[in-house]
């Protein structure tokens, strides 16, 4: 193989596609669907790059992988500087090259993405990371700094902590992450499911990160078994990342049947109690017919899990139409593959019940969209008298999540915003000296990559802040 | 790892643990619950504290081993680690200066009950306990209770105390104008605990009780353990598990409470015949 391509030959080359388990088996069982690439496939890929001078792929990164650098390694197939390339930029590669949506980020900034298809820069990290796990010992060894001997105390192990202490680690600070759940990741662990995040992989970065030093402690509910002012008194500095873990209710009549779950209490069952198992005790019910509210990844992650615990009927129902959808392109069309039906344009008035409680149906508004509102997206207005009835015997309300106010509730001098979130400047910091939060308790439920952002842009300014406090104290 | 340092048997299958918990311990309160989640691959179960030690660092659990988890860990022998215990969790109990309060306790709800009453005794109040159960084996933690309450006791067959259901005591205390309480507390079973405010509810005496719906988290994140209170639909977990009484939804609790009896039957289908026996004896 050539090892330098004449841009006209990297023009030729076509975009690489995903190998994936066939839909009507994956539906059955929760194994990876995304089979990754061979390295042939991925050397390939690397080799449509145009290693441009703009690089708008790094600007559209949120933790801003040098993305061109990595690639052009990879095509040469010296695959130990990719790997040192990503990981020295991020924390979690083998998740986001997963579960970022780079349709809207690096991807869709591509200058190849003008004409035709961009390159597959999330395959390509995915291929690095990957083959980075399997491969430890041909990884280059780099050195960890003189410890700084400052103590930062991270409040959650989800993306934002996750990559906030592998920053702060690799700076030589001395890092304590306290995870309330008994197993580390968030999000990672009891969101997302097996079925495109295997646990296996999040195990595998989370002991990347305990290699280098940081420490980990689940159960270990900040606001309860210890309070922020605790923290603050033992640490030099506390990142705060506990994330947006409390569920919207529908305010509708029959939420509280059996047979209707909040989308984290049906993934938390399922994926972090593996409840799909029929050797762990954790139960969970298998609907026949089951109906997923919202239109996310979440709700997109809950119709694909169901189908998957052996409901003949799945479906998603959404206010909007499938142009609105929050969801990733990728997930709704893998949903779609798997036999998941789409309810567009309808919202629930009411969960229906039998005489033992159990759920039995939905009774649905039928809605046009109206004009644009304050988000610039058309609001769905209810068509008056049009209603209907979905036969269903399990409901999973997936519109959304809010703040968990178990820490805020015992911190009453930190500045919240008025929807509860904890409010920042722009790196990081909240009105408390030496208290710094990010991820979905500031923004509200986001993303990963964007948690994962603000946990790299507050450890520089943690250690910002933590030099200028090691400065003041030796001039005392 | 969370040591256990004392496990000792207190009715058939209600055991008593002290397990090593320093943080816990040091930052728990009355009313309190932990989740515990005995081994990998295992289920998180909630379980209220009995008691905590903070110089000791130790935290006390009261257990019925009435399913295969609550089995699993009550068969942890001393020396032995429980893999995650998390907590405390749920609101503390809102210890006020009521006068003259009871608490009424029915089976392992008089465990529940415990650190309660202890803390309202504490509190400058004139309590007394009522406790209850099927027969005089099942009656527990009289002596401990006797130290700073009257101790009232009732069994179904008359085995110990007064025959009867703890409800027929505490309308004779209703009805004595001397002994009228200000406050009821009631932990046990929920039809107990529909009873008992179903009892003072016509005189409009406060009546505290302590939900015990399915939970997972135990911090707010999922609403399994939700409950009707009022017109409000409230977390247990997080608003409790402490409510009022007069304002609970018991017939919903009650339902929503049965949910995987199909599936908590499989369970303790494939436990050892000799185990499955034990419980399904104390289970009735």
């Amino acid at each position: 193989m050539k090892k330098t391509l004449s841009p006209k030959e990297r023009m030729a080359i076509e975009r690489v596609r995903m190998p994936e388990q066939d839909p009507q088996q994956r539906n059955t069982n929760f194994a990876e669907v995304n089979l990754g690439l061979t390295e042939e496939q991925a050397i390939r890929e690397a080799q449509r790059c145009l290693l441009c001078k703009n690089r708008p792929c790094v600007a559209g990164c949120p933790v801003r992988v040098r993305i061109p650098e990595f690639i052009a390694a990879l095509a040469e197939g010296n695959l130990p500087e990719a790997a040192r390339i990503l990981l020295a930029d991020n924390t979690l590669p083998a998740v986001c090259g997963r579960v970022c949506p780079q349709e809207t980020q690096c991807e869709a900034v591509c200058v190849r993405g003008a004409k035709g298809a961009p390159v597959a820069v999330g395959y390509l990290e995915r291929y690095v990371a990957d083959w980075a796990m399997a491969h430890p010992d041909q990884l280059p060894h780099e050195p960890l700094p003189a410890p700084t001997g400052k103590k930062v105390a991270i409040v959650g192990s989800g993306p934002a902590g996750l990559t906030m202490a592998g920053e702060l680690a690799r700076m030589g600070h001395a890092v304590t992450v306290f995870e309330a759940l008994h197993e580390t990741g968030g999000v990672l662990r009891y969101g997302i499911p097996e079925f495109r995040l295997p646990k296996r992989i999040v195990d595998l970065e989370v002991a990347r990160l305990t290699a280098l030093g940081v420490e980990i402690e689940c159960n270990v509910v900040v606001g309860k078994t210890l309070t922020l002012d605790e923290l603050r008194r033992d640490f030099d500095a506390v990142f705060i990342g506990n994330g947006a873990g409390l569920p919207v209710m529908l305010d509708i009549p029959g939420e509280n049947l059996k047979g209707v779950y909040s989308a984290n209490e049906y993934l938390t069952r399922v994926n972090l109690m593996a409840a799909w198992r029929s050797d762990r005790p954790t139960p969970i019910i298998h609907g026949k017919r089951v109906v997923v509210i919202g239109g996310g990844n979440t709700a997109m992650d809950a119709v694909r899990t169901s189908r998957r615990l052996g409901a003949e009927r799945s479906i998603i129902l959404y206010r909007r139409t499938e142009a609105e959808m929050p969801a990733r392109i990728e997930e709704i069309h893998h949903a779609k593959e798997e036999g998941i039906e789409f309810i567009l344009l309808a919202a629930p008035l009411e969960i229906l019940g039998n005489e033992q409680g159990w759920v039995r149906g939905l009774l649905c508004q039928r809605m046009e969209l109206g004009e644009p509102d304050a988000s610039g997206r058309r609001r769905p207005v209810p068509i008056p008298g049009d209603t209907f009835e979905l036969e269903v015997d399990v409901v999973v309300n997936a519109i959304g999540t809010r703040a968990n106010p178990l820490l805020t509730a015992t911190a009453p001098d930190l500045k919240l915003n008025k929807w509860g979130n904890i409010e920042t400047d722009e790196n990081g910091a909240t009105n408390l000296p030496g208290v710094f939060a990010g991820g979905d308790i500031v923004r509200g439920g986001a993303t990963v990559i964007l948690a994962m952002g603000d946990g790299k842009t507050a450890a520089r300014s943690i250690d910002e802040y933590l030099q200028k406090k090691g400065d003041h104290t030796a001039k005392q | 790892m969370f040591e256990v340092l004392q496990n000792d048997t207190l009715a058939p299958n209600v055991h008593r643990m002290v397990i090593r918990a320093p943080r816990i311990a040091k930052a728990r309160q009355p009313g309190q619950f932990v989740i515990v989640h005995p081994e990998a691959g295992g289920e998180r179960v909630p379980l209220t504290i009995g008691d905590a030690d903070p110089v000791a660092g130790t935290i006390t659990l009261f257990i019925q081993a009435v399913g295969a988890t609550t089995l699993k860990i009550t068969s942890t022998p001393v020396g032995e680690s429980l893999r995650d215990i998390a907590g405390p969790l749920g609101k503390a109990t809102d210890i006020e200066h009521w006068g003259r309060v009871v608490c009424v306790g029915g089976g392992l709800g008089t465990a529940v009950l415990y650190p309660l009453a202890k803390a309202l005794a504490a509190g400058g109040n004139e309590v007394t306990t009522i406790i209850g159960g099927r027969s005089e084996p099942y009656i527990i933690l009289a002596d401990e209770l006797a130290v700073f309450s009257q101790v009232l006791i009732a069994t179904e067959d008359g085995s110990a105390g007064q025959q009867g259901f703890v409800t027929n005591v505490l309308q004779d205390l209703i009805d004595d104008p001397e002994r009228r309480p200000a406050a009821v507390f009631a932990i046990g079973p929920v039809p107990m605990m529909r009873a008992v405010a179903e009892l003072t509810r016509p005189y409009g005496i406060k009546t505290i009780v302590s939900l015990n719906p399915i939970m997972i988290d135990g911090t707010g994140m999922c609403g399994g353990c939700r409950v009707k209170v009022g017109e409000e639909t409230k977390f247990a977990c997080v608003d409790g598990p402490e409510f009022d009484g007069h304002q609970v939804d018991f017939k919903l609790l009650m339902d929503r409470l049965t949910m995987y009896r199909e599936q908590e039957a499989v369970l303790l289908e494939e436990l050892p015949q000799e185990l499955r026996d034990k419980i399904i004896k104390v289970k009735r």
